[in-house]
């Protein structure tokens, strides 16, 4: 079945006549919903078309369909990418799979520079969740796609069998459009250029280790994720000499450093007295011998500057309900060694940053 | 945090640093050659590439990583013998994060988990009594791994498991003992070490008496250091000190956890549940007599070893690794074969590759940047092949 | 080896088991005090103390005069290399 949401009811007619009214009935997800027929039509009717309701989804067309003069108004690129979210357990502080699912594809498309616009939604259910939570997860990502301007307007529902998935699984894929003057990427980073963070880092690994309660540690950090399109146009507009932006998500603020200083050949150097973290994540990582720099965010982006627009990017980013903690951590360096990053640690010591190999575990002996 | 942040004060490391490089000059022009200090336990190790404080130190101070890291000596058939008992149906094998990743000769536990075996993190051997209580119709093993420090929790749970009369909950245990270690090292003929930072988390549980020996019978100063980049600043700059005056004693740098004696309670309770094995073997420092405990007759009914009949099969090391020379300080980690090449944090051969606190991998991952050029080399002629 | 961190003592769990709830930082986590609980002490008298905690046990009571004493070796250690170098520069 590769039917998108549209299909299960498409019989070409136009929204007008077509009579929408299916009501879910049953309180649990059975492979009878996903198998094509009215079970599946009413769940796409009753469950997502009335949370995401937009008129390019209510056509219920295959596919959902576009001016390009609308698009090329905005500018004179498309960004497009996808992104699938998988996350145990599905609601933890601070969010649940629904609003990660937006919040990734959106910051994936804006760290680009583009404006997000339009996002699919496609959706794997382990059959015998409970309706409820599929809807509450729906609500979540509606909501949030609103939050972020964006509209969900095509998506696709698969059922499988109890064990098959771990109770759901959501790819979004998104589409934007880059202004003309925008020009960033990972190469561009030069010496002298500083690097910019919007605030605490570690709040979304640290929360979602702890949520699953292996540890039996009661924390009260949240994760932070969030859809930063609005944080980073401001900072586009107020720093339009900005080089690099990249959202922090698995393999830590390291990661990101490492790939810049690899693909701009350029030597990093980070302050640690300057690494915002949240008490709390110290902690946390104190007690299960973690190194924060390689926990995950979903609300945080390395943002690199040259130096002259330092000031307006940190000032933009302040002024932004998600960077009110924003901060310069490090910068690149003039010589050095090409293609690594290292640390000057609060204690006036040196360490390399390298990549993160394989998972971090927490370290108890 | 309390006693954290005003053991991580640079101003205080200043200090320090003035000191050590005035001692260690003097040193080095009496003896001209480096000054050999090993910190034997994985826990220093980490704080000090954690740090960078080898970045800090005058180039004449030589800092050799001993072999106390539990994760990384634990010896390849003896991971095959976790990942045995993990397959079984009704096993669910709980173990430390770090202990996850130790490749075995087939696989490693995280791999087992891949493949279908029930194993679990826990942070404490507790939390894997809980499991036990709340699944009566599994077998929950507990994988104890470490030195003294870690043996009294282990100790107390399996007194705890049978006071409350639990019977699906066993050890599979790889407790190590760190006084033979110790002194194999300090026996080895090619040993060149001129002093010690002793283990501070082992000696809160056995006191500070167990290392004198070193004092007296070898001449080697020992300074019981404490974790935090203050601690072991100031511990090396106390073990200098003795070896200016030539002097050899057991100090305690870390007296605000470490008491003289050490801990009582958690003594006897390691002497209740535990004896010493004749021998156990150690990855890349080969068998040590006397270095491994296992559980006593009375407990026998909670050693996994016995309950699934266990039968270890030594497994040599690859014959290339150098983790002994290493881990004795004649040579470094960049100077051994393998290194970065065979050898590497995805693909480690050796212990002292496994875990970040083995000398190798920190070595690899943390760099000292002074000798980050060796790594490059390395990597290039890698390459380069 | 051994990873242990200094967390205090907020309440106490249960009195059978010897267990209490440990502060770290702000993260809590359940800590069996058995190797640090004197038999004669109610564990009530542990309140507020902090603990050197290494896998769910509290193995030591950090000792507060220690703790001081050792930052103060380091502190008259900077008074002397200040008075040095004070004398250095006024010699010259």
């Amino acid at each position: 079945m590769s039917e998108a949401h549209a299909t299960a009811a498409d019989t070409g007619t136009p929204e007008s006549t077509r009579v929408r009214h299916g009501k879910l009935v049953s309180q649990v997800i059975t492979l009878a919903h996903g198998g094509g027929g009215k079970a599946m039509r009413d769940l796409i009717d009753d469950v997502f078309i009335s949370a995401f309701d937009n008129p390019a989804l209510n056509t219920l067309e295959d596919q959902a369909r576009f001016q390009l003069s609308d698009l090329a108004r905005l500018g004179d690129r498309l960004a497009l990418t996808t992104d699938s979210y998988v996350i145990d357990p599905v609601f933890f502080p601070g969010g649940d799979i629904g609003k990660l699912s937006i919040c990734g594809t959106v910051n994936d498309l804006a760290v680009g520079g583009a404006t997000p616009l339009y996002l699919t939604c496609g959706m794997i259910i382990e059959e015998g969740m409970p309706v409820e939570t599929l809807r509450k997860i729906v609500a979540s990502m509606a909501s949030t796609a609103r939050q972020a301007g964006v509209q969900i307007v095509t998506g696709d529902t698969k059922v499988v069998e109890r064990g098959s998935c771990d109770k759901i699984f959501i790819n979004t894929a998104g589409v934007g459009v880059i202004k003309q003057d925008y020009q960033l990427g990972a190469h561009l980073a030069q010496p002298g250029d500083v690097i910019l963070v919007n605030g605490f880092l570690g709040d979304h690994g640290a929360a979602i280790l702890n949520a699953r309660g292996d540890m039996n540690l009661s924390s009260p950090v949240e994760s932070d994720c969030a859809p930063l399109q609005g944080l980073i146009q401001a900072v586009l507009t107020a720093a339009p000499g900005t080089r690099f932006i990249r959202d922090a998500t698995r393999g830590g603020i390291a990661s990101v450093l490492n790939e810049i200083a690899q693909s701009s050949k350029v030597a990093i150097e980070i302050e640690e007295s300057r690494t915002p973290l949240r008490k709390e994540v110290k902690g946390f990582c104190e007690i299960l011998g973690l190194d924060p720099l390689y926990l995950a965010n979903e609300g945080k982006i390395v943002v690199v500057v040259p130096e002259a627009e330092q000031d307006a990017a940190l000032s933009a980013m302040r002024a932004h309900e998600f960077g009110e903690e924003a901060t310069s951590i490090g910068q690149v360096l003039t010589g050095g060694v090409a293609g690594r990053v290292h640390m000057q640690t609060g204690f006036g010591g040196k360490r390399i940053v390298d990549m993160l190999v394989g998972e971090q575990l927490p370290r108890i002996c | 945090m309390k006693y954290v942040d005003e053991f991580r004060d640079p101003e205080k490391a200043k200090i320090l640093i003035n000191e050590i490089e005035a001692l260690a000059e003097t040193l080095h022009s009496r003896w001209q050659r480096p000054i050999r200090i090993m910190e034997v336990c994985g826990g220093h190790t980490h704080s000090i590439f954690r740090y960078g404080i080898e970045n800090l130190l005058p180039e004449s101070i030589e800092l050799i990583h001993g072999p106390g890291c539990p994760v990384c000596v634990l010896p390849m058939g003896r991971v095959d013998d976790c990942v045995q008992i993990a397959e079984r149906p009704e096993v669910i094998f709980t173990t430390f994060g770090d202990a996850m990743r130790v490749p075995g000769s087939k696989k490693s536990l995280l791999e087992a988990k891949a493949n279908g075996a029930d194993v679990r993190m826990v942070y404490s051997p507790m939390d894997a009594l809980s499991l036990a209580r709340k699944n009566p119709d599994r077998e929950v093993v507990f994988f104890g791994l470490g030195f003294e420090t870690t043996m009294p929790s282990t100790a107390l749970t399996i007194l705890q498991a049978e006071a409350e009369g639990i019977t699906n909950f066993s050890l599979f245990c790889n407790h190590i003992t760190i006084i033979p270690t110790v002194k194999a090292v300090l026996d080895s003929p090619d040993m060149q070490l001129d002093g010690f930072l002793g283990p501070g988390h082992v000696s809160m549980v056995i006191g500070n008496d167990p290392y004198a020996f070193i004092a007296t019978h070898y001449h080697k100063p020992v300074v019981v250091a404490g974790f935090e980049p203050l601690d072991i600043l100031q511990s090396l700059w106390m073990v200098l000190k003795q070896l200016e005056s030539d002097e050899a004693k057991i100090e305690n740098q870390y007296s605000r956890i470490v008491p003289e004696g050490g801990n009582d309670v958690a003594l006897q309770a390691i002497g209740k549940v535990f004896r010493l094995r004749e021998f156990f073997e150690w990855r890349g420092l080969g068998s040590i007599d006397h270095s491994g405990v296992q559980l006593t007759d009375a407990y026998l009914a909670y050693d996994a070893e016995t309950k699934f009949n266990v039968k270890s099969i030594a497994v040599a090391d690859p014959k290339s690794c150098q983790c002994g020379e290493v881990l004795k300080g004649v040579i470094k980690p960049w100077d051994c074969k393998v290194f970065g090449k065979a050898c590497t944090p995805e693909t480690p051969m050796g212990a002292l590759m496994v875990s970040s606190e083995g000398a190798c991998a920190a070595y690899y991952q943390y760099g000292d940047l002074k000798k980050l050029n060796v790594r490059l080399e390395v990597e290039e002629e890698v390459a380069v092949a | 080896m051994c990873l242990g961190i200094p967390g205090k003592i907020v309440h106490i769990v249960d009195h059978e088991l010897q267990l209490g709830m440990v502060d770290v930082g702000g993260i809590q986590r359940e800590v069996n005090l058995s190797c640090v609980a004197e038999d004669d002490q109610k564990l009530e008298s542990y309140l507020d103390e902090w603990v050197l905690v290494h896998v769910g046990f509290a193995m030591s009571v950090i000792d507060e005069d220690e703790a001081q004493a050792t930052l103060g070796v380091l502190n008259e250690l900077g008074e002397m290399q200040e008075e040095l170098t004070a004398m250095r520069e006024g010699a010259s």
